[in-house]
């Protein structure tokens, strides 16, 4: 009963998306205010209604109902109470509903927190919500229904995959569609602002908080995904280069541009055209990501069940939503005008650069990603694009970027001086050429590349502190929109010497170890002391116990698994991880070896800098959502920002 | 305009690659060996009667379909390889698949006679239960049989002709439309030649 009504209720809320990209959209076209007023009430039912759906979902979950066939297939009754509520999205059409549970939600939001906003522009950004929606309730309701009966109703479920038992799964997935969805608000808008012809600041600035919300999450999403990679998988590596996570860094990357380029928007007025464009692009790459991987075009660490209906589904939606845009934006961008001049040293130039250095990047990514499909079609062979072209490609656009990232945040509008802006930052770029040139040698072996890491690293953190303290100086509140863009820029640099430290001093060995045999990483040594069994709710496992020593006394018990799932007999590794602020110390057990005395396969990793690279995604968010938080965007008195806005534009701050 | 239609065209022209690629498999990854031998190998068979080599059954088309109880996508094939084996005249060798795993030997490694009654036992088990496609099949539990056929991933099935020679290598589980349209008419090629 209750899974009919999950039916049921999304059914219904199909129904209100479909009048939602329908009425509100007629009604600015007539022009008819009543109608454009149900955007409103419809964006918040059809949310309701869609919440109400994934409620069903979870209590047939929770409740074991294995009539249903997607529960049956992802859940088992000895599966633990969180694990069984996570396994909701633990496969595709689940992850779906989650999926429309957050676009819903983000037009929700925007009917809530959209009252400073001209009625006639809530009606138009949520009616192109609705439309997104109506796509993928069409999807849901047609291909991939997760309240689907199963009969004869099986004794027992499948089990949820065990590598997605583990809270990094229960987190990382909803983080992620948060962000992706998150960007169909930003497109929402952009769309919204061709319909009307009017691609002006206060459109810039009405969309700026909801694009660094969704860029947020999709940082956080990105960097739960690679920190689940990092100590779920076993292997030590936090990031593959694998379709799926390229299908999550495009959007990241052209997002960061377009939160920039925004920023250009508003306060210049220039980059108008390029800035709709990067929206756009932005969510046609969310878009994209999901077609890619849930289509089995390309072959993934992530495998979702595939089925072609699905990915004909999504490829045919995503040419009629990117098809339709991009076909908008060619009849109204070239009516756009021009912003004001930009001298070849300026703020807008800055910008410019960026924007340019990370399409390039999502470019590069682009081709590395479709390439093998792209062969294939042309019938020229099988191959795969792996880490090594990435990496040559991706850091030689990072290091500019990284450069001007400093001097973009110091220059003035319209005409800055390289004099002055030099005069301005020699110091920061003294010191960190010195540590740059220093820090390697008293980390180990001193290398140019880890030196220009260092070197990318401190310029921008002490960039950022310097222009912080500088601030801090001269009199006048500070908005959230100054620390989040300090914040988020200091993360980055966190971000920066985090992978620079790992790649260049991680040591790895894999090691065959008896009992009471060691291996050395120095100045650690690993003895393998003990091996127990260990019983788990639905798995058996093998434990070791491994000691660390270090001068000789033992300063940590680390205990890596091999556990084996009841419900699908495939081994798992559990690695022991212990962090402390200059890195991790990685054990993950393996097979065990035959022999005269029992031994096991173990890799032992001393990984510098790894809790670098989740302290610096964390205050990249931080970052993001201070800024988004800042006081000025929920001002009511839209005349009076337009007025600064025009101030702005004439008096060069 | 035209400038502002640039983007339009470059997102049409890769729609057109995403929709052939749909209809490619990435899986599908032709093997080195189709057209070769098949390896030679000399195993122990599951019940123990005498040893299998792929010599034995020359001048005849055969199947090598590889499999383990604990591999899932195997009991998806399963059913259709009984049917199969009670319908068509051309016989399935099982390949027994690194049987034992680790997971097995939490309490330290076991000796290969244990190792092989292990997995002789809990094979039987399986095929009295789900019925037996195979004429008989060979326990591969180091999987070094596997290393030279090149597997990757189980179950994986092979069509070897009348002269030894590997004709055809299918990756992941035996659909009826595989069976239907790949597997049939290439066997009954195979065998009127």
């Amino acid at each position: 009963m209750i899974p009919e009504l999950g039916q049921f209720s999304l059914v219904l809320a199909a129904v209100m998306s479909v009048l939602l990209g329908v009425l509100p959209l007629w009604g600015t076209l007539r022009p008819n205010p009543t109608l454009q007023a149900l955007a409103r009430p419809l964006a918040l039912l059809q949310f309701v209604l869609v919440a109400l759906s994934f409620a069903c979902l979870a209590y047939a979950f929770l409740n074991n109902d294995f009539s249903v066939k997607y529960v049956a297939n992802h859940s088992n009754s000895l599966l633990p109470k969180p694990y069984q509520f996570a396994a909701v999205w633990g496969g595709h059409e689940g992850s779906l509903l989650l999926w429309m549970l957050m676009l819903t939600g983000w037009a929700a939001a925007v009917a809530l927190f959209s009252q400073t906003l001209p009625l006639v522009m809530v009606a138009r950004v949520l009616g192109v919500m609705g439309l997104i929606t109506v796509g993928f309730m069409l999807f849901i309701l047609f291909t991939s229904n997760p309240f689907d009966r199963l009969f004869p109703v099986p004794a027992d479920g499948r089990d949820l995959n065990p590598l997605l038992q583990d809270p990094g799964l229960v987190i990382h997935p909803p983080m992620l569609y948060m962000g992706y969805v998150g960007m169909s608000v930003a497109f929402a808008f952009a769309i919204a602002a061709l319909l009307s012809g009017r691609l002006d600041a206060a459109w810039a600035r009405w969309s700026r908080p909801w694009t660094v919300i969704a860029w947020a999450f999709l940082t956080l999403g990105i960097g739960l995904g690679s920190w689940w990679a990092y100590y779920e998988l076993g292997w030590g590596g936090w990031w593959f280069w694998d379709p799926v996570e390229n299908a999550s860094l495009m959007p990241w990357l052209v997002g960061t541009a377009l939160i920039h380029s925004l920023m250009v928007t508003e306060k210049r007025g220039s980059f108008k055209a390029w800035t709709v464009l990067l929206a756009i692009a932005a969510f046609s790459l969310s878009l994209l990501g999901t077609f890619l991987v849930r289509s089995g075009v390309l072959t993934s660490v992530h495998a979702f069940a595939t089925d072609p209906t699905r990915g004909v589904f999504i490829l045919i939606f995503l040419a009629i939503v990117v098809g339709a845009s991009l076909t908008l934006f060619a009849w109204r961008a070239p009516q756009v005008t021009l912003g004001g001049s930009m001298g070849v040293v300026s703020r807008e130039s800055f910008m410019l650069l960026n924007s340019v250095l990370l399409v390039v990047a999502t470019g590069a990514v682009l081709l590395g990603t479709l390439y093998p499909l792209v062969i294939d079609a042309l019938n020229l062979g099988k191959l795969s694009v792996g880490p090594p072209y990435f990496n040559l490609v991706f850091a030689p656009l990072m290091v500019p970027l990284l450069f001007i990232l400093v001097p973009g945040t110091i220059a003035r509008w319209r005409e800055a001086h390289v004099s002055e802006m030099f005069q301005e930052l020699r110091w920061v770029g003294a010191a960190s050429l010195l540590l740059a040139i220093g820090l390697p040698f008293v980390w180990g072996p001193w290398s140019i590349g880890t030196a220009l890491g260092v070197f990318l690293g401190m310029w921008v953190a002490l960039g950022s502190l310097h222009n912080m303290v500088n601030r801090l100086r001269k009199p006048g509140r500070i908005g959230g929109s100054f620390w989040g863009q300090h914040l988020a820029h200091f993360g980055l640099a966190v971000v920066v010497l985090g992978i620079t430290g790992v790649k260049s001093y991680e040591v790895e060995r894999d090691v065959r170890m008896g009992l009471g045999q060691t291996v050395t990483i120095e100045p650690y040594t690993f003895r393998l002391v003990d091996m127990v069994d260990v019983n788990g709710p639905n798995y058996k496992a093998t434990q070791a116990h491994v000691e660390v020593v270090k001068n000789d006394k033992v300063i940590h018990v680390l205990y890596p698994e091999k556990r084996r799932y009841f419900s699908t007999a495939m081994p798992m590794t559990e690695a022991a991880i212990r962090s402390n602020f200059f890195g991790d110390l990685y054990v993950s057990l393996g097979d065990p070896i035959a022999g005269d005395t029992p031994s096991w396969s173990m890799r032992v990793y001393h990984k510098p800098f790894v809790p670098w690279l989740w302290v610096g995604v964390l205050l990249m968010v931080t970052g993001g959502m201070v800024a988004a938080l800042d006081r000025r965007y929920r001002r009511r008195d839209i005349s009076a920002q337009l007025k600064t806005v025009g101030e702005a534009m004439s008096n060069p701050v | 305009m035209k400038k502002f239609l640039i983007p339009l065209a470059l997102f049409f022209g890769l729609v057109a690659f995403l929709a052939v690629g749909l209809k490619r498999d990435p899986r599908e990854i032709p093997s080195p060996l189709v057209g070769k031998p098949a390896p030679a190998f000399s195993l122990p068979t599951l019940t123990g009667d005498q040893p299998f080599s792929p010599a034995d059954y020359k001048g005849q088309v055969w199947l090598f379909n590889v499999w383990a109880t604990w591999c899932v996508a195997c009991r998806e094939e399963h059913p259709l390889l009984v049917e199969f084996s009670k319908t068509q005249s051309v016989p399935i060798i099982g390949l027994s698949y690194k049987e034992v795993q680790a997971a097995d030997q939490t309490n330290g490694p076991l000796s290969d006679d244990a190792k092989l009654s292990l997995a002789r036992e809990r094979s039987l088990r399986f095929l009295q239960r789900q019925g037996d496609p195979y004429k008989l099949s060979v326990m591969d539990l180091d999987g070094s049989v596997g290393i030279d056929y090149g597997v990757y991933g189980v179950p994986e099935t092979y069509v070897i002709d009348r002269e030894g020679i590997i004709r055809y290598k299918q990756v992941g589980p035996v659909t009826p439309e595989i069976l239907e349209t790949k597997l049939l008419p290439l066997i009954r090629q195979l065998e009127k030649s």
